[in-house]
């Protein structure tokens, strides 16, 4: 009935049962009991009466605290799938010797490619943009970041991405093709199928996300400012901030351009990277890595600005080097744009690109030694407490040097012909990524949460997941670079060579005491959750902090400062204790006033909730629903702009009545130290 | 946590530069929003250098199919050319009737841009259809394929940049000139000069270059 299959293929495209895979028993267990747990929580928070409280509080949230609080949720979750990726390859690997293993070469590639892009993508990013999002105002001694509603656009359309990410389990299937869908093997001949589809739609609308995020911290940091906070006197995590989102700027715009290339590529017949037609594939690695080079930095940028802050914290000191750490930081924002073609030494431009772009690997190298060397010498002579954020900064500089090293080896083209695309090169970049951003990451966020909740994390539970983390870590990596020293190769489904196998088994082993890590940092959070009240912080600044963020309550309310801070030198909240001491914190009963703030706006969570319909519906060739998606887009944008009131006025009243409990509990604080 | 402070206050000014010009504080909402929107532009014309080097990759590569000097039409993008630069002179006179909050001139402003950004993309879209009818459509040669790109993905903006401009004369009409209807108005005129700034480069570099190949 020819009739009836035009009529199916206009209404629902490419989309038919046989998208769902019942005969592989793993993803679909998977997706039913995600499915289930969603549901669950969904009918849970119905129930219970919490869904206006949810949808006032959160969804709807313009504040860049709470949206920092979902993007690092969203990157929790994440997490757990892309962690759980990492199990299946290293159970795979260690049991696929002369075997096919458990798990179909097929289902194989789309785990390692998935994996991949959900780590970079939908875990570091939104973890490290969570943080930024919820300090950084903070730091600033600012009450919002520069254009909060398109801050929580930006937000829904990540999770948008992370959504169709993971609709690809159950409906259809993912990339086969790694992390970056290398063409000629993404283009249509090659990978027929919705996974590549499902990957670049994702990526090119989580891509915009970023981008948005990226302009509005950029704005927030240049113009934003609080009185007296000069260039030169802002927190490390703002310059890190700044350079990380400046090179967000410069480089996604290459991704979306990228993606949108292959993708012209895929749905009109365009040449750009076919084989046919004079495409030239090497274009795409070009571009690519003009993008992924950056990314790298984009992400380790944040991670260092955090270790700054804790490493001065925790050692009781200033930062050693403020400013050669300031010029570190934007040398490297610099010359990651010039080292991208040291991802493909091997295709063969000749000696004299590879050297340049060796040389160029290395250099980069001396301003991360130089940051390095500053928190050491921060530490030292410091009075330095190991709370768990500092377990986790010492544990980056050992882990990181480690990778940092074997970055420099492979920068080396004579040693990258060798060691290129092997296991040497998995376990050189996850030991940057995990040792640098990873922990980064964590620092920050048992350094921040109590500022986020208003109470600490369970230091017992914490230490016991970072020295399972990076144990387990050294026990996993350390065998893949004997691997790759030994020629095995990456993306291996299984195996034929008896010197490997020892080696992939303690990997997996490894995997498994990394696992105990995650699990510990799950129960941490479950252990303080419930002893809350005695891990309250009650004066905003437990750790004895330098930074303005510090400076309000925990949390701090929805203005962050009843006044604007005026800052008079580094180290901000710190010289303002200082001087607290003989002045006594603030003169009485200060003149509060009026404050606008934003108003909540559902903008975000409608433009997703399109921005789903029409992924969605390019993913399956569903034609119609891509218009509908397309309009209900535009309507939003006319109906936000429509708005006449953006802003609402909480009355001094109220802002005295919370800024006064913070004062009080200051106060006594202040004049309990002022005896000692 | 007590707060055992001890250091003085060595770290006001720890470099001991003395003069520091002291930050002023939070920029107005029109800078913000402005300096935000110029990122933006240039995050854009990052995207557009993609596709420009692509052209410039993939210009040669004619696979068998015609070149540059075999399709293009100059007198077209002349007129397409003046077209563009003409709209932005207008929006530029819409700008300052919305400075000087004069309905009559920045409607009039508006419609012309309006009118000459539709005269451009109606050239532009009747080029693209005459290429493909003769068969030389984006999948006939990588050349193809870049040119459509880059000089489409213009078009696409400008085709964006009509549907803005249709909405901020709607939001006058409705509203008035608001402060935030008047930022908006200043982050349109930005992107439709930021557009002719790009067309200027298309022009040189596929319709100049190309014809003289």
């Amino acid at each position: 009935m020819p009739a009836v299959r035009t009529v199916e293929a206009m209404m629902l495209g490419k989309l038919d049962w046989s998208a769902v895979p019942f005969d592989q028993p793993i993803p679909l267990i998977a997706g039913a009991i995600v499915l289930v747990a969603i549901l669950g929580v969904l009918v849970w928070v119905v129930a219970k009466g919490h869904l206006p409280y949810l949808w006032h509080e959160w969804i709807t949230s313009v504040d860049h605290k709470r949206i920092g609080v979902m993007y690092i949720l969203l990157a929790s979750v994440m997490l757990l799938r892309g962690g759980s990726d990492a199990i299946m390859m290293r159970i795979q690997q260690a049991v696929a010797y002369q075997s096919q293993g458990y798990l179909p070469p097929e289902h194989y590639n789309q785990i390692f490619s998935a994996h991949g892009t959900i780590m970079i993508f939908f875990v570091a990013m939104p973890f490290v943009i969570g943080l930024m999002n919820l300090v950084v105002p903070l730091q600033l001694g600012v009450r919002d970041v520069a254009f909060p509603t398109l801050n929580s656009v930006g937000f829904w359309l990540t999770a948008t991405g992370a959504l169709l990410v993971n609709i690809s389990l159950v409906v259809g299937e993912f990339a086969r093709t790694g992390w970056l869908a290398f063409p000629p093997l993404s283009e249509l001949s090659y990978s027929p199928g919705v996974g590549v589809d499902y990957y670049a739609w994702s990526l090119q609308i989580s891509g915009v996300g970023t981008l948005v995020a990226g302009i509005n911290l950029v704005t927030t940091v240049l113009k934003l400012r609080t009185k007296g906070m000069n260039y030169l006197r802002m927190p490390m995590f703002c310059w890190t901030t700044l350079a990380s989102n400046l090179l967000i700027v410069a480089a996604f715009p290459i991704l979306t351009a990228t993606l949108a290339m292959l993708l012209l590529d895929r749905y009109l017949g365009f040449h750009f990277f076919t084989n046919e037609a004079g495409g030239n594939v090497m274009m795409f690695m070009n571009l690519i890595w003009a993008w992924g080079h950056p990314e790298v930095y984009i992400l380790v940028l944040p991670a260092f600005g955090i270790f700054s802050e804790v490493v001065s914290t925790f050692s009781h000191k200033a930062l050693f080097g403020y400013r050669s750490m300031v010029l570190a930081t934007m040398a490297i924002c610099v010359i990651s744009f010039m080292v991208w073609l040291h991802h493909f030494f091997t295709m063969g431009a000749g000696p004299d690109v590879n050297a340049i772009f060796g040389i160029a690997s290395m250099i980069i190298a001396v301003p991360t030694g130089v940051k390095i060397y500053n928190w050491l010498f921060t530490m030292y002579g410091g009075r330095i407490r190991f709370a768990t954020p500092m377990l986790w900064a010492v544990g980056f500089m050992v882990t990181f040097i480690v990778g940092g090293l074997t970055g420099v080896l492979l920068a080396v083209p004579p040693a990258d012909f060798m060691l290129h695309n092997s296991m040497f090169l998995v376990a050189h970049f996850h030991n940057v990524i995990i040792g640098g951003v990873l922990f980064g990451a964590f620092a920050g966020f048992e350094y921040w949460f109590p500022k986020a909740f208003g109470f600490r994390l369970d230091e017992r539970w914490g230490k016991a997941a970072f020295w399972f983390t990076i144990l387990g870590f050294f026990i996993t990596f350390v065998p893949l670079y004997v691997a790759g020293m030994l020629g095995m190769t990456r993306r291996m489904q299984h195996y034929d060579v008896a010197s490997w196998r020892p080696w992939m088994i303690v990997a997996a082993v490894g995997m498994a005491v990394l696992t105990i890590g995650v699990v510990c940092q799950i129960v941490q959070l479950v252990v303080s959750i419930r002893n809350r009240e005695a891990l309250r912080d009650r004066t905003g600044d437990p750790w004895d902090g330098r930074s303005l963020e510090w400076a309000t309550s925990s949390p701090p309310p929805v203005f962050n400062f009843a006044f604007n801070p005026d800052v008079r030198g580094e180290d901000a909240y710190w010289d303002m204790k200082v001087h607290a001491q003989q002045q006594s914190l603030q003169r009485d009963g200060p003149e509060y006033q009026d404050i606008e703030m934003p108003r909540n706006s559902p903008t975000g969570f409608v433009c997703a909730f399109f921005a789903t319909i029409m992924g969605f519906a390019l993913i399956w060739h569903i034609w119609w629903m891509v218009i509908l998606g397309g309009l209900g887009a535009f309507a939003t944008f006319v109906v936000f702009a429509w708005r006449d009131h953006d802003e609402y006025v909480i009355p001094a009243e109220e802002v005295a009545a919370i800024d006064g409990i913070n004062l009080e509990e200051r106060r006594s604080l202040v004049s309990m130290a002022g005896t000692v | 946590m007590a707060m055992t402070a001890t250091v003085g206050h060595a770290h006001a000014d720890p470099h001991h530069i003395g003069l520091v010009i002291e930050h002023p504080g939070p920029a107005p909402k029109r800078i913000v929003t402005a300096y935000g929107f110029w990122v933006f532009l240039l995050s854009d014309i990052v995207m557009f250098s993609c596709f420009f080097a692509a052209y410039a990759v993939l210009s040669g590569q004619t696979a068998g199919g015609p070149n540059g000097s075999e399709i293009f039409e100059q007198r077209n993008v002349a007129i397409e050319t003046v077209c563009l630069l003409l709209s932005s002179f207008t929006c530029g006179m819409a700008s300052i009737a919305a400075d000087m909050r004069n309905r009559f001139w920045f409607y009039l402003g508006m419609a012309v841009t309006c009118v000459l950004g539709l005269i451009f993309l109606a050239i532009e879209f009747r080029e693209f259809a005459d290429l493909v009818a003769r068969g030389y459509g984006p999948s006939r040669s990588a050349f193809l394929t870049a040119f459509f790109s880059l000089v489409g993905c213009h078009g696409l903006h400008v085709s964006a940049g009509v549907l803005w401009l249709l909405t901020m004369m709607a939001q006058v009409f409705a509203k008035g000139f608001r402060a935030d209807v008047l930022r908006r108005m200043m982050c349109f005129a930005l992107f439709w000069h930021a557009l002719d700034i790009i067309w200027v480069g298309v022009f040189s570099v596929v319709y100049l270059l190309g014809s003289g190949a």
